[in-house]
């Protein structure tokens, strides 16, 4: 297993308060890997110290290792980070003010960087077609992207995370807003994602969990329990934590 | 790295012009006490009881000035505020949704009309008809005066006092008013018992902000006040505000006493004002720990 | 209770009445503002009143087009002072979180705000006119720009404070400088509502006269230099209403008709931006 992301120590701070008491945890390339536990354990935190998001808060802060293929994170400019890592949240967000193209390209667009128009044109349609949504805006691209149901708004949001080709792709709960069928449209999508992006999904849903992940975590309390094989993690849990949060006791 | 200096650049940028709008504000009060200065040396706290006005004699007194200030402000609330609840009230809680729609433009309508429109109407249009008035009640008529420059205040604060009065009845909740409704109270009860005592002090706020207004209102005023600088005398006597004689005579004053005095009236109304404006502040701020409470 | 019904019903009814006199009353004046600007206003309101150069008293015909031009350099000069100052400094308040400074900011917009005109027209006169040795239209839109600072100040923060934290966040997580995440996602969103504000602002300070009698000070001359005295609708509003000459008074009704024309104009494009905002 070839590892792209690895914690060590890692510790997390909103104010006095500690969040995460010392992750170490190593993220395979290539696969897709789902973060779980019950709400308050720490799961969106942790993603969130992936991309040095965690900072953007004021009065947080993070203590530990974190490498991305080999380089430490931490020494790294957040900004850089950022654009490496890509992020997908709980509640899709697509800009109001730009049309769906300017949503896609906003990671361009926002940092000053110019494009070919031709370019910009490739770069749009590969990330939608990624984002498995390009069959039903590519007639109505220059429309709002707000005008989209929800979501086909959360795989605008993933195709715009994709546009930057990020070497990590991280979802927060990403299906949390929507209807069952949707769910089932951005499941099946994380499942196609791994061939081009590594993704780390949090979720509390430990169905959602065993459907998308090749890997699993399990945190509790700001701590890993126990991380493996979804299917070994989830047929022989090491830890009487894993085994009563898999069958519904907690969370 | 460079990304990050383009940060605290524009942090410091924005922080800077904030700076400036505290600096506009706190250097304005410090211009007004420098360019005061000859005039607060030459007269002291006696300017403020001196009814003498006198640019030959280099005499200056604020006291006229301050009570036709007072005296117009007030009686303009006198003559507004009765209008003020009424409309407040007609329009969240009377009027057709229409209806409601368009007055409520009027009445912005009526906020949007500058200053000096009203002076000039009032100047073709009041002042005949106070005249007229006057000549019925057998006082001099002048046309000009205390209750002309009042009724023209009355009508310019009537739209804020409004619009502070309908936002606040418009927060009394619902299930407060049906509850009385529920238990067969007419409308006016429940407006009488219900809904006025909940929003009591939000309409004492937008008075009183009214009256911040009406202090510092200008142009009107002293289009039809009849600029006459000695203290009021009566109801219908010309005579002066703070306002209108530095409007009048600041080009003219030709002594460095004379314009400090002009500048020192200008420091009191403006300290006048920012007391008012902090009353209203406090009232509002008392109101929303109230409804905090209350929810 | 029952007994007692008529009475109360009677009052009710004529509480309704009193509500609606006390509602319609105020009305009244408005209508007849608004009528005699039209009937007194459009006898001298034509072309060669929009397009000529004040005459001497006395002499008939003229227009105010210098006012027009001064009233339009004026508002313009202190919105190219005030809107990026008042919405950077909104920004401020909204997007970063020092400990005192912004309170004492806020304070001080709210001072400013309710602060008579008058007294502006003095700082003006004391920080640009006394210094320069004569009045000017820097002084003038100096004057104006102090006004309408505050309103953009609050009005811009209370926008960008509603701007979602998914949007700030979006922008922040594709690696967008915090800078840029501002002035190209936060801004923009509330563009409207930033925009509705300083059309506000604009429609207020466009009738404004008293911080200028001692600012601009006025001109009976056509003038485009920013240091030289300069003319306004609301001065001329002002001297011909006061002057003895009937005709001058007449053109003082035409000039209100065509201030109040731009100043409802205004009012009218941000209440339209408003609605927009609504429907979103």
């Amino acid at each position: 297993m070839e590892e792209i992301l690895k914690t060590r120590g890692l510790k997390a701070y909103y104010g006095e308060q500690e969040i995460l008491r010392g992750i170490d945890m190593t993220i395979p390339r290539n696969r897709v890997t789902a973060i779980m536990g019950p709400s308050g354990c720490g799961k969106t935190t942790l993603i969130r110290c992936f991309n040095r998001m965690h900072e953007a808060t004021p009065g947080a802060r993070i203590e530990g290792k974190i490498w991305l293929e080999g380089k430490d994170l931490m020494s790294m400019n957040p900004i850089q980070v950022r654009r490496m890592v890509g992020m997908v949240f709980q509640k899709p967000n697509p800009f109001p003010t730009m049309s769906i193209y300017e949503n896609v390209l906003a990671g361009y667009r926002l940092n000053g960087i110019k494009l070919k128009r031709q370019e910009e044109q490739r770069i749009v349609e590969e990330a939608l077609k990624k984002a498995g949504l390009w069959d039903e805006v590519k007639d109505s691209l220059r429309r709002r992207g707000t005008f989209l149901s929800g979501g086909q708004q959360q795989r605008l949001c993933i195709a715009r995370a994709l546009a930057v080709n990020p070497r990590l792709l991280l979802m927060d709960e990403p299906t949390s807003a929507l209807d069952p069928k949707a769910t089932r449209r951005v499941e099946e999508l994380i499942g196609h994602l791994k061939e081009t992006v590594t993704v780390v999904v949090v979720t509390h849903n430990v169905a959602q969990a065993g459907r998308v992940a090749d890997y699993t975590a399990f945190l509790y309390w700001g701590e890993l329990i126990e991380f493996g094989p979804t299917s070994r993690l989830f047929t022989t849990p090491q830890d009487p934590r894993t085994e009563e949060y898999l069958t519904g006791k907690f969370g | 790295m460079e990304t990050s200096k383009a940060d605290k650049v524009f942090e410091h940028l924005t922080r800077a012009l904030g700076l400036l709008v505290l600096a506009t504000a706190l250097g304005g009060f410090v211009t007004l006490c420098i360019l005061s200065w000859p005039s607060i040396k030459a007269f002291g706290l006696s300017f403020l009881w001196s009814r003498d006005w006198d640019p030959v004699a280099n005499k200056f007194g604020a006291l006229p000035f301050v009570v036709g200030t007072l005296a117009t402000s007030f009686l303009a609330l006198l003559m507004a505020t009765p209008f003020s609840l009424g409309t407040g009230l007609f329009l969240t809680e009377y009027a057709p949704k229409k209806l409601k729609e368009v007055m409520g433009f009027m009445v912005e309508l009526l906020a949007a009309i500058p200053s000096v429109i009203y002076g000039l109407w009032g100047i073709f249009f009041l002042v005949p008809l106070v005249r007229r008035l006057e000549m019925a009640l057998n006082v001099p008529p002048y046309g000009v005066g205390a209750f002309t420059a009042s009724l023209i205040l009355a009508i310019m604060i009537l739209p804020y006092a409004t619009s502070v009065i309908r936002e606040v009845i418009s927060m009394v909740p619902r299930d407060l008013k049906e509850g009385a409704y529920a238990l067969g109270a007419t409308r006016w009860e429940v407006m009488r018992f219900v809904v006025l005592p909940y929003a009591r002090s939000g309409i004492f706020a937008g008075i009183v902000l009214a009256l911040g207004r009406a202090l510092g209102e200008t142009m009107a005023v002293t289009m039809v006040i009849g600029n006459r600088n000695e203290i009021l005398k009566g109801l219908f006597a010309p005579t002066n505000t703070m306002a209108s004689v530095i409007a009048n005579e600041f080009t003219e004053a030709t002594s460095r006493v004379y314009l400090a005095s002009l500048v020192e009236i200008g420091l009191i109304l403006f300290v006048i004002t920012l007391l008012v404006n902090i009353a209203a502040r406090v009232i509002t701020e008392r109101l929303k720990v109230n409804q905090e409470g209350f929810s | 209770m029952n007994k007692n019904l008529p009475r109360r019903l009677g009052k009710d009814r004529a509480a309704t009445l009193v509500v609606f006199l006390l509602a319609i009353i105020p009305m009244v004046p408005l209508f007849l503002i608004l009528l005699q600007l039209v009937m007194k206003g459009a006898t001298s309101l034509n072309l060669q009143f929009l397009t000529s150069l004040p005459r001497p008293p006395g002499e008939t015909g003229g227009g105010v087009l210098n006012a027009i031009a001064g009233s339009v350099i004026l508002v313009t000069l202190a919105s190219v002072m005030a809107v990026p100052t008042g919405i950077l400094a909104g920004i401020y308040l909204a997007e970063y979180r020092d400990k005192i400074l912004p309170h004492a900011i806020r304070v001080a917009a709210d001072l400013l705000q309710g602060t008579p005109s008058i007294v502006i027209g003095i700082l003006a006169y004391a920080w640009v006119v006394r210094p320069m040795h004569h009045f000017s239209a820097l002084a003038g839109s100096g004057a104006l720009a102090i006004i309408m600072l505050p309103v953009i100040v609050r009005t811009t923060e209370e926008v960008l404070v509603l701007v979602p934290k998914d949007l700030r966040e979006a922008a922040l997580a594709l690696g967008v400088p915090r800078w840029r995440m501002i002035l190209k996602v936060v801004l923009p969103t509330g563009m409207v509502g930033v925009t509705t504000g300083v059309l506000l602002s604009m429609a207020r300070v466009a009738g404004e006269t008293a911080p200028l009698l001692f600012t601009a000070f006025g001109n009976p001359f056509l003038s485009w230099k920013p240091t030289e005295p300069i003319d306004a609708m609301p001065l001329v509003i002002f001297n011909y209403a006061t002057s003895p000459y009937p005709h001058w008074w007449r053109q003082a009704w035409s000039a209100s008709l065509l201030l109040i024309a731009m100043v409802v104009l205004l009012n009218i494009a941000a209440r339209l931006m408003a609605r927009k905002i609504g429907g979103r």
